[in-house]
């Protein structure tokens, strides 16, 4: 049965959290390799996508994990 | 043959006039952003000042104000206080009512407790930060993380501030010996 405390978490809109330090971080940090904005966005947004693809990857293995196990 | 397209980046021939990098520096610090308004990098200032200090209101917004406070007493706070010193002036006045609160030992903390440590040193007082926990639940939490990371990313920009961008070298565009080992080949 899935009644997992993640889904339940992402549900409640607690991971929404994460947005606003996503975005922050991806653009300082890239804003620390380049000078143009250009650039500065595109590797922010290279950053951000990779970012949150680890987090759901992350995600998806611990609720794998959960389900298989609890 | 051309570089990848999909590399990182390519080297950009930018000149950037750091002018005096000790008060770039300074400036930078203590707020965050002015350090490239003052190197005329009006567009990195303006992004840093928004991302940094919009994740530090946020995160005390989100903490109810109390995420941010300077404490020699309260056990397990020196990581989040250095972290959170990375943002400068903004944390001036935790760095205040500590002195007035802790060191000076004032009963009353200044500026309406903005910033002031919570009052459980004393055993027979209210345990102030057990109930600021209960009141916010994880979001003090978040807050005080919120506010950490920005600290830490106005380290960064400090340091943008200070020594310029670091370039990203493209990765894919090597240099090997031609055909007839006189000249060097871009592949």
């Amino acid at each position: 049965m899935i009644n997992s405390f993640l889904f339940a978490n992402f549900l409640s809109l607690r991971l929404w959290y994460a947005l606003p330090l996503v975005v922050a971080i991806s653009l300082v940090y890239a804003a620390t390799r380049h000078e143009l904005m250009v650039p500065i966005l595109q590797h922010a947004w290279r950053m951000a996508v990779g970012i949150v693809g680890f987090m759901s990857i992350v995600f998806v293995i611990l609720f794998l994990l959960e389900w298989k196990f609890l | 043959m051309t570089a990848d397209k999909g590399a990182v980046s390519t080297f950009e021939s930018v000149e950037v006039n750091l002018k005096d990098r000790f008060i770039a520096t300074v400036i930078a610090w203590v707020l965050p952003g002015a350090g490239h308004f003052y190197q005329g990098r009006h567009g990195k200032a303006i992004l840093f000042m928004t991302c940094i200090l919009g994740l530090f209101i946020f995160g005390m917004t989100t903490g109810g104000g109390k995420v941010v406070y300077a404490s020699l007493n309260t056990e397990g706070r020196k990581l989040a206080m250095i972290c959170q010193a990375g943002v400068g002036a903004l944390v001036f006045p935790a760095w205040l009512q500590m002195v007035h609160v802790e060191i000076l030992h004032k009963q009353e903390p200044l500026l309406q407790g903005f910033m002031a440590p919570p009052r459980n040193f004393n055993p027979s007082s209210r345990d102030e930060l057990a109930e600021w926990h209960y009141d916010f639940h994880f979001k003090y939490e978040v807050g005080t993380l919120f506010t950490m990371i920005a600290g830490l990313l106005n380290i960064l920009a400090v340091y943008d501030a200070a020594y310029g961008p670091v370039f990203v070298t493209p990765h894919s565009t090597k240099m090997e010996p031609s055909s007839d080992n006189d000249w060097l080949q871009e592949v």
